[in-house]
């Protein structure tokens, strides 16, 4: 934001460290998001534990098409942010502290984002059936804002030390 | 075959062609075997041919073949023998059917780059009249992912969400036409997503990725809806089953195919080929990062 190569507008010269940092990052934010939103979602509620339904007879048009973004999206994340990080990788040495903090601040991210926006806002679906939702509503925002803070104080304090000379 | 099929009719969705399911309807849907069976074998034939014919210059990739031959194995299966009898009159059936010939195996065939052997085994004059035309502007248009997808997508909605799917069991024309379609369109949008033939109309990678985000969410809307509401004359069970099928079968071959788009993105913008995307080197900072 206040870099002064964006303002410039003429030939930047960025630091190849900062761009594979942000690189890091970006991958390990999709990343994070994508499992969350294809593996967890999919794996552990709907197939194991069967808490998840398929589709609720309920659901309007509108969340439905969300339903199917959201879909999309995560599995297209979930790749991209491996391709990005096999990109970084060939250019660089990954910080893999940093990287792992990116993926647990991508899992809080989506996470609370599945949690407000799908459960509550859209109602495409609920955690379980037929139980007091609230416990359960609870522990889900609970653990992805966890998540998300333990994540972003880890960026914070994985933060390259000398980014510009 | 001819044989098994007045016998499916019977207890099939199409009531009317157990009326009317005399001589010229039966041999209609032999026509239909006999005809998906003459083409898929002219392909194979072809594609050897021209490993034939090219087999003086340098070795034609084995892996290019296998995924042709087992292709056309996999479009086999979904449009003759049993799993095609089978999906007459049952949902689940027609919906693994629908994902062999709409997806799986038009991947497998793209990725056999059967364009690419056709230039490699014709003279050079004709290769480079099939090149002009392919560089026109009619294939370009044809050839273009959004339009590629819409034609797919709206295939698909077309046929479960109104009467055709019915009228698909009923008439032998309408089943071959369908088809061809789902075949088509499948064939096409995954080329101009993920094709490995010289494409002089290839889309940016970001329009490739938008495409494919937008058709993958259709198709699971599609098999979500279907779940609740299968088309006119499919047992709830069965559709359900059958749209599950849908969801995950198609995840599976969704998955495949953006990993190689990616793929494609991660060899093209190799910093050891090509110096110029990303990131801007520190002297020669020209290039704007992508």
């Amino acid at each position: 934001m206040s870099d002064p190569h964006v303002r410039a507008g003429a030939q930047t010269e960025r630091d190849p460290a900062d761009a594979h940092d942000r690189r890091t990052v970006v991958s390990g934010v999709l990343f994070g998001c994508g499992i969350a939103a294809s593996i967890i979602d999919l794996f552990i509620f709907h197939l194991a534990l069967q808490w998840h339904h398929f589709y609720d007879l309920s659901t309007t048009r509108v969340a439905l098409t969300a339903d199917g973004f959201f879909h999309a999206i995560g599995w297209f994340v979930t790749v991209w942010g491996l391709f990005l990080l096999a990109d970084v990788r060939r250019r660089t040495d990954v910080d893999w502290r940093r990287w792992a903090a990116a993926v647990v601040a991508g899992i809080g991210l989506f996470q609370l984002l599945d949690g407000v926006l799908d459960h509550k806002v859209l109602r495409i679906h609920q955690i379980r059936y037929g139980v007091d939702l609230l416990p359960y509503d609870v522990t889900w925002i609970g653990s992805a804002v966890l998540l998300l803070l333990v994540g972003l104080m880890m960026l914070r304090r994985t933060r390259p030390r000398v980014t510009r000379r | 075959m001819g044989h098994d099929h007045d016998h499916d009719h019977d207890h099939g969705t199409g009531h009317r062609l157990a009326e009317a399911g005399t001589g010229a309807d039966a041999l209609a849907w032999v026509l239909f075997d006999v005809l998906a069976a003459v083409a898929l074998g002219a392909a194979a034939v072809a594609y050897a041919a021209g490993m034939w014919r090219a087999s003086h210059r340098s070795p034609w990739s084995a892996r290019r073949a296998v995924a042709w031959y087992l292709g056309l194995v996999l479009a086999a299966a979904g449009l003759l023998g049993p799993l095609a009898a089978e999906a007459r009159s049952g949902f689940t059936a027609h919906m693994a059917v629908h994902l062999l010939v709409g997806m799986v195996a038009p991947l497998l065939l793209v990725l056999g780059a059967p364009v690419a052997l056709t230039l490699r085994a014709l003279p050079v004059g004709r290769a480079r009249s099939l090149t002009r035309v392919l560089r026109g502007q009619v294939v370009r248009a044809v050839t273009h992912p959004v339009l590629a997808a819409t034609l797919n997508a709206g295939g698909m909605w077309l046929l479960y969400t109104t009467d055709l799917y019915r009228l698909m069991h009923t008439s032998a024309l309408l089943h071959g036409v369908v088809h061809a379609h789902i075949f088509l369109a499948g064939y096409v949008l995954t080329a101009s997503l993920v094709g490995r033939d010289p494409d002089p109309h290839r889309s940016p990678v970001a329009v490739r990725a938008g495409v494919l985000i937008v058709f993958i969410a259709a198709h699971s809307v599609l098999a979500k809806w279907l779940y609740a509401h299968p088309p006119a004359g499919v047992d709830l069970a069965d559709g359900r089953v059958g749209a599950q099928l849908m969801y995950y079968g198609g995840d599976v071959v969704d998955v495949i195919i953006i990993v190689l788009l990616l793929a494609g993105w991660y060899t093209s913008t190799d910093p050891r080929r090509r110096r110029a995307s990303y990131p801007p080197s520190g002297q020669v900072s020209k290039a704007a990062s992508g």
